[in-house]
């Protein structure tokens, strides 16, 4: 098969079936149970160690 | 040790440049080898001047680098006046043809100053505001100073040179000719190497980041980074016809070049001017409001939907053309579809102020970035209508894309840049607050009057235009020459270059406002919270 041809039709099948694949499952993870707790958390990053660096203890692991 | 392999290596530039400056083939390429062996001479002599010095090795790991964002501030609102004014004159060209004067013809006529101004605009005034505050942004947002020590200096200065070499290189006639991607082919291997830096800059500064989370602002920033990356050695894929000439020829050919141009500018529009500014947005948008981001699981559907599918909208440039009707018709559906996401991240931006509406009234830094949003969702509205076939028949070609272009561009990456400069100035020189208010809601009403006037001149002129175009009388003739559209145009194009005064005006009041906050405005005391005042 020429190259055009090969590439084509994996990207026709099996790459898009992946992205489809990889982008609901995105959406599916962002609605995992505990998770708006977290983005809470994640979302008010903006609002600390505004003026220096964390030191290494301030760190959150 | 280092500083003899870079005076080894400043060494071998100025010779190059020296032998270059001698042998060069056209002007641009001389004019530029004779910068490039000024620059790296001085910077060989600085060098040389500082080796053998003591070291005095400080400790600022405890601090942010907020220096190279200071110059890069002025850097943004320095080439934002340039690259304004320079559209305002070459608006004025096109309404009064005179002002291609004739002293000056083949280097500042409207073909060769357009370039100098969309260049100036999106990657002057827009790359250096993309690189300020995405440095800004990464160092808060990953509780680290930015990684690398002098390498962001030197991808702000490398960055500066890349715009000074590209701006002269247009006016003097070195331009490969591909829509925003002008420079040739030594530029953009300059542009490489310090885009290289950048991403190593900023990766760098995520990896050693203390939040164990990577801020949505972060994704934004970095897939603009790697995505124009990828764009930039895709699209500029070129043969030097001799190392001591600016000219180059492009590898691709045919409708595959047109193809790869339009996969490159489209994305430049929606990884450059989009991604990079919806980080501007998930920071300074939470921060001004004084609240968190409105939804962050909102932010990463928005994230993902909005790379997925931007990647694929770059052929509905090219309907009706010898490119197959599948592949614009791809490209079209994306468009479409690509509502969606833009119109997800406005509502995220727009219902962050929920609950603080009132900041409205008070505040013309958040009314700036507001209404910046509300031009990307107007624009992103728009942009997907054009990109139907049926649509695009009529606009395509007219003024209707430029000013579709520009309520993007003023609209919404201008107001969103201009709202993050009036927030950082007084952070950055530790300010208690900016020196006027007031000159910044004269510079608001300044700079929406001036788009409102220019994007509804462009859709009148534009889709006149495109009427009068298609227009055919009953023998199957058309009725009007393309002259007859150029003088139709005459008076919607003064109503245009009018509305580009009032914004260069505005830009011009910010950056006394600014200056004034800088040398005036009351220093901070000793806390540092950032807090601007909503009064």
């Amino acid at each position: 098969m020429e190259e055009y041809t090969l590439l084509r039709q994996f990207a026709d099948s099996w790459m898009l079936l992946l992205l489809f694949v990889f982008f609901i499952g995105i959406i599916i993870w962002v609605f995992r149970p505990g998770a708006s707790k977290e983005y809470n958390d994640t979302a008010n990053i903006p609002f600390r160690h505004q003026d220096k660096p964390a030191t290494s203890k301030e760190a959150r692991q | 040790m280092s500083n003899y392999i870079k005076l080894i290596v400043l060494g071998l530039v100025v010779v190059f440049a020296a032998i270059g400056s001698n042998y060069a083939r056209d002007l641009a390429y001389q004019v530029h080898a004779i910068l490039v062996m000024l620059i790296a001479g001085g910077l060989f002599i600085w060098t040389l001047r500082n080796t053998e010095e003591p070291d005095i090795l400080v400790d600022r790991s405890g601090e942010y680098m907020d220096d190279v964002i200071r110059y890069g501030v002025i850097a943004t609102a320095f080439w934002g006046v340039v690259g304004f004014l320079a559209g305002t004159f070459i608006a004025f060209q096109l309404a009064f043809p005179v002002l291609n004067f004739e002293w000056a013809q083949g280097y500042l006529n409207f073909g060769r100053l357009r370039p100098l101004h969309t260049s100036a605009v999106i990657f002057a005034f827009g790359g250096n505001a993309l690189i300020a505050t995405s440095f800004y942004v990464v160092q808060r947002t990953s509780a680290a100073r930015l990684w690398g020590g002098n390498l962001a200096w030197f991808v702000f200065w490398g960055y500066q040179l890349f715009i000074v070499l590209a701006a002269t290189g247009y006016i003097l006639g070195g331009t490969q000719s591909k829509e925003y991607a002008e420079p040739e082919w030594y530029v953009d291997l300059w542009l490489t190497v310090v885009w290289v830096a950048y991403l190593a800059v900023y990766l760098g500064t995520i990896i050693k980041r203390k939040e164990p989370h990577i801020y949505v602002a972060n994704w934004f920033y970095l897939a603009f980074i790697v995505t124009v990356a990828m764009l930039h050695l895709v699209n500029n894929m070129t043969i030097p016809v001799s190392i001591w000439g600016s000219k180059s020829v492009i590898v691709w050919s045919g409708v595959q070049d047109a193809m790869i141009q339009w996969w490159y500018g489209h994305n430049a529009v929606g990884f450059f001017l989009t991604a990079g500014f919806l980080g501007m947005m998930y920071y300074f948008i939470p921060k001004q409001a004084e609240r968190p981001v409105f939804s962050y699981k909102l932010s990463i559907i928005h994230f993902w939907a909005l790379i997925f599918l931007y990647i694929w909208a770059g052929p509905h440039h090219l309907h009706y053309t010898a490119l197959p009707d599948w592949a614009s018709t791809l490209g079209m559906v994306f468009s479409v579809i690509l509502w969606m996401p833009s119109w997800g991240g406005m509502i995220n931006g727009l219902m962050t102020l929920s609950g603080a509406w009132d900041k409205l009234r008070t505040d013309p830094v958040i009314r700036m970035m507001v209404i910046s949003v509300g031009f990307y969702g107007m624009s992103t509205f728009e942009g997907p209508m054009m990109s139907i076939r049926a649509v695009n028949s009529l606009s395509h070609y007219t003024d209707w894309t430029i000013g579709h272009v520009h309520s993007g561009a003023l609209g919404w990456n201008g107001m969103i840049t201009f709202g993050a400069l009036y927030f950082l100035v007084p952070v950055l020189w530790k300010r208690e607050r900016l020196y006027s208010l007031q000159m910044v809601s004269w510079h608001f009403w300044l700079a929406t009057i001036g788009i409102v006037l220019y994007a509804a001149s462009m859709w009148v002129t534009g889709i006149m235009e495109g009427l009068m175009w298609r227009e055919v009388d009953a023998n199957g003739f058309l009725v009007n020459s393309f002259a007859d559209t150029v003088a139709a145009k005459f008076p919607m194009y003064v109503v245009r270059a009018l509305g580009g005064v009032l914004f260069v005006a505005g830009s011009v009041i910010m950056c006394y406002n600014l200056w004034m906050t800088v040398r005036k405005a009351p220093a901070k005391e000793a806390s540092l919270t950032v807090a601007v005042p909503a009064e």
